[in-house]
């Protein structure tokens, strides 16, 4: 590992004025560190943020939102009542990511800004174009292929993040400070898709610090019919293959409005807004569900030899429809966004 | 002058000075304050046998740098058993055979005694295995791993009688 300065500010303001290029926040670390260690970040300077005052509340504000401090910590997000009570898919999500261990440091902005985890990115010998532009993308050598949505020739690589596709679903907006000030950013818009600059990966800008997530109040309208599918090489402690957080707001057997976002699919939490339209108005059934899956889906396109992640990717979307049909379980399932297990769709069929 | 953070490690206030930054908890432990019952595994946050209490709070050591803990509280394997007294988990993973070669145990233990302190999992075998899925066990003991949490969750929290009704 580099070595690097590193500081400990005891306010934002003094955080925001000790930023310079060549420094980075630290979170909670769990991925920063890793990263550090690999050699695929080598900062100058660490700026250690979870001193910062003010950062760690959850509250409800006056119009209905919840607001999240961006240093909460990903386990104790999960278990708030407020978010099991107005969003439960997003607590769902964080439970079904990591470890227990890791979410009791990983901060909510670190899960934000939680890099790729394309093993030619983290691979400071090999050519990434995400790492370092302009060097090629190995990964997209070796063929295998990550995204299915969004990519480009200059980068397939996905983004990884539980939280944000439940967070994407349900329009919440990343608050912002920065030496120009305070701005937000809905999460739907945060990261960007490569392009032909993949080393631009969110919308901040440098030196700017996430404050905050705020879920609008018309979460709650959701939290009824919500849940996050998360599918994976192995049941837990596993990054997902394809994941789908599916929200209905059920109105006289119909559905009101339907909120969808696929994970694991492209470098950004994948909003299906298309899908959603197709939804809305109409009386869930699961042939209904398989066309909004085959919606959310029509511009699918294979980035190597992944063709197998477009139909694993819209039976994962189906399923989740079904899910958040059959309704939020009354307790969290003992295996959070499982397919396995006694889900409360399982219960329904029985 | 080189950095230092106050520690309160197993029980006792220690001043460490830090003359590398990239220094983490583990290494720490393990190679400046003659503690190796915290493991090494992979060292990137995949396998759980570095697994230690901060301020209570189960963690994985190796990736929390040690500078950022200036006035935590930590607590490894060695000090779990402090006045000489197996703690309840110690003696629920020898009752039900946890172990093989044990590299992953002191893992394993601390793992269990923060999942146990977050009550999360109660003594739901399921659940168990989902709330300790951070701490990986390559000559696989988790049947007994499970066993030994299910035990020592029942030994330490006085279960709800209702649910015998
Ligand atoms: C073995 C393993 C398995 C994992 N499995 C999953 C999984 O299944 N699902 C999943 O979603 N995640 C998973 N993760 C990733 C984990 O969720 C992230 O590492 C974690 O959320 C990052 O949070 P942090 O606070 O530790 O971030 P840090 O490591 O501290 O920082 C990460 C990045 O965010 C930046 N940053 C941090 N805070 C801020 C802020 N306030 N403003 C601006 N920038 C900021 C940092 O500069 C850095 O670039 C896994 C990680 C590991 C190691
Ligand atoms: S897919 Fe993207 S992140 Fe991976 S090697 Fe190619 S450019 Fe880098
Ligand atoms: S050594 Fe820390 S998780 Fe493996
Ligand atoms: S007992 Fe050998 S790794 Fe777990």
């Amino acid at each position: 590992m580099k070595r690097f300065d590193f500081i400990q500010p005891a306010t934002i303001e003094d955080a925001l004025a000790a930023w310079e290029p060549g420094a980075v926040w630290l979170g909670g670390g769990t991925n920063i560190v890793d990263l550090m260690k690999t050699g695929a970040m080598q900062p100058d300077k660490v700026i250690d943020i979870t001193r910062l005052p003010g950062l760690s509340e959850i509250e409800t504000l006056p119009d209905g939102a919840i607001r999240i401090g961006s240093l909460v910590r990903n386990s104790d997000l999960a278990d708030h009542p407020q978010i099991a009570r107005h969003a439960p898919m997003v607590a769902e999500a964080l439970l079904a990511g990591a470890s227990g261990q890791l979410r009791n440091a990983a901060t909510v902005g670190g899960n934000l800004m939680q890099r790729t985890r394309c093993a030619y990115f983290q691979d400071p010998t090999a050519a990434c174009n995400r790492r370092a532009p302009g060097t090629g993308c190995d990964a997209a050598q070796a063929g295998d292929g990550m995204a299915i949505l969004g990519w480009s020739e200059a980068c397939i690589a996905t983004n990884p993040s539980d939280f944000c596709v439940p967070l994407a679903a349900l329009d919440a907006v990343v608050e912002v400070q920065g030496p120009e000030g305070a701005r937000e950013i809905p999460v739907a818009a945060f990261h960007l898709l490569p392009g032909d600059t993949p080393d631009r990966e969110t919308d901040l800008a440098p030196g700017e610090l996430i404050i905050g997530v705020r879920l609008p109040a018309e979460a709650t309208g959701f939290a009824a019919n919500a849940r996050y599918l998360k599918v994976r090489d192995r049941t837990s402690y596993a990054f997902a293959m394809t994941s789908a957080a599916a929200a209905l707001r059920l109105e006289d057997g119909r559905i009101a409005e339907a909120r969808l976002a696929l994970g694991a699919v492209a470098a950004k939490p994948w909003r299906a807004t298309e899908a959603e339209a197709l939804l809305a108005g109409q009386a869930p059934d699961d042939a209904l569900f398989d066309r909004a899956a085959e919606a959310a889906l029509a511009g699918a396109a294979p980035s190597g030899g992944n063709a197998w992640k477009i139909d694993l990717a819209r039976r994962t979307t189906a399923r989740s429809l079904r899910m958040a049909a059959a309704g939020t379980p009354a307790e969290m399932p003992a295996l959070p966004a499982s397919p396995f297990g006694h889900s409360a769709e399982d219960h329904a069929h029985a | 002058m080189s950095p230092s953070i106050s520690l309160t490690l197993n029980g006792e206030a220690r001043d460490i000075a830090l003359d590398d930054p990239r220094v983490t908890l583990l290494d720490l432990l393990r190679e400046r304050l003659a503690l190796p019952g915290t493991k090494k595994g992979c060292d990137r946050g995949q396998c759980g046998a570095c697994t230690v209490l901060v301020n209570g709070r189960r963690v994985n050591s190796c990736l929390t740098l040690a500078l950022t803990l200036d006035g935590a509280e930590i607590t490894t394997i060695e000090g779990l058993a402090a006045d000489g007294t197996l703690h309840p988990v110690q003696e629920a993973f020898i009752e039900n055979d946890a172990f093989q070669c044990g590299y992953c145990t002191p893992g394993q233990i601390m793992s269990a005694v923060g999942l146990i302190a977050e009550g999360r999992a109660g003594d739901d075998p399921e659940r168990i295995r989902e709330g300790m899925s951070g701490n990986i066990c390559r000559c696989v003991a988790y049947h007994g791993i499970t066993l030994a949490v299910q035990d020592a969750t029942r030994s330490m929290t006085p279960l709800k009688k209702e649910d015998a009704a």
